[in-house]
């Protein structure tokens, strides 16, 4: 309960302090501390797979491929630029502020609806078992049947966008 | 037990901070990393609505936005590096070739 709150705030601090944050560089060392109590979060949920997938592949890959894009840009500079950083004078921007503080009420009366006729954490599931959730057995057989079209699926995704980022990033001779 | 709403409205807190900073900033590179504030958001969702209805495809759909995160990730940091070849700038205010 405790480490939930903890975590939560961690991750909300951290996603706030990317948003707003003035450094790229920071903005992303910032999400890997975010996507860390993410993580811990997971660990509370008893999937300690997505956790550790978490780390692996969004703190490991993901972002050190950001942090390589803010280096090689040398991006740090351009934020102080004319007409960068948040910007609350202009009317669309300030019209975005509005409309994402109406989003987060909105999420949160239908995420709560939602979460309502659920109530209490596993308290009313079907075949509640933690251990068979917590299993990567359990998790590979659902993956490579039920959803083994969506796997190809997005193996397919994998390729394309392999493709599409060297033929977009290449130079052009 | 912390209750599934509890979860979902730090979900949703998350959603709305990435959101905001789609809207707000004027950075490609904090645009993406928003970007994938919201994804998790998403994952945080539907790794809790899967815990509570006792199965794992929160988890197997959870892998599924990685995976489209990496895709999105790899696309578009190769347009932002294409981007500033042409234009030696990060601000999108300054991309308009396709504006008219």
């Amino acid at each position: 309960m405790l480490l939930f709150y903890l975590f939560g705030a961690i991750a909300v601090g951290a996603s706030l302090l990317v948003v707003l944050g003035r450094n790229p560089m920071h903005s992303v060392l910032l999400l890997i501390v975010s996507f860390a109590a993410l993580a811990g979060l997971y660990i509370g949920l008893e999937a300690p797979f997505a956790a550790v997938v978490q780390i692996i592949i969004y703190a490991g890959a993901i972002m050190v491929l950001f942090l390589f894009v803010v280096m090689l840009l040398n991006a740090h500079r351009e934020d102080d630029a004319a007409g960068a950083g948040p910007r609350l004078a202009h009317g669309p921007l300030r019209a975005g502020a509005v409309l994402a503080v109406l989003l987060v009420v909105e999420l949160a009366w239908a995420l709560t609806r939602a979460g309502r006729s659920g109530g209490d954490l596993l308290a009313s599931g079907p075949g509640a078992d933690p251990a068979a959730l917590q299993s990567v057995r359990s998790l590979g057989n659902v993956l490579f049947t039920e959803y083994s079209l969506a796997f190809e699926a997005t193996s397919i995704l994998i390729i394309v966008a392999m493709v599409g980022a060297v033929v977009l990033a290449r130079r052009e001779s | 037990m912390v209750p599934l709403g509890h979860y979902l409205i730090l979900s949703a807190i998350l959603f709305a901070t990435g959101t905001m900073g789609v809207f707000l900033r004027r950075n490609v590179i904090t645009m993406l990393l928003s970007i994938e504030v919201m994804l998790n958001a998403v994952n945080l969702a539907f790794i809790a609505f899967g815990r509570s209805q006792g199965s794992v495809d929160g988890q197997v759909i959870m892998f599924f936005v990685v995976t489209v995160a990496a895709a999105e990730a790899a696309i578009g940091l190769a347009l932002v590096i294409a981007l500033f070849r042409h234009r030696e700038s990060l601000n999108p205010d300054v991309f308009t070739s396709l504006k008219w």
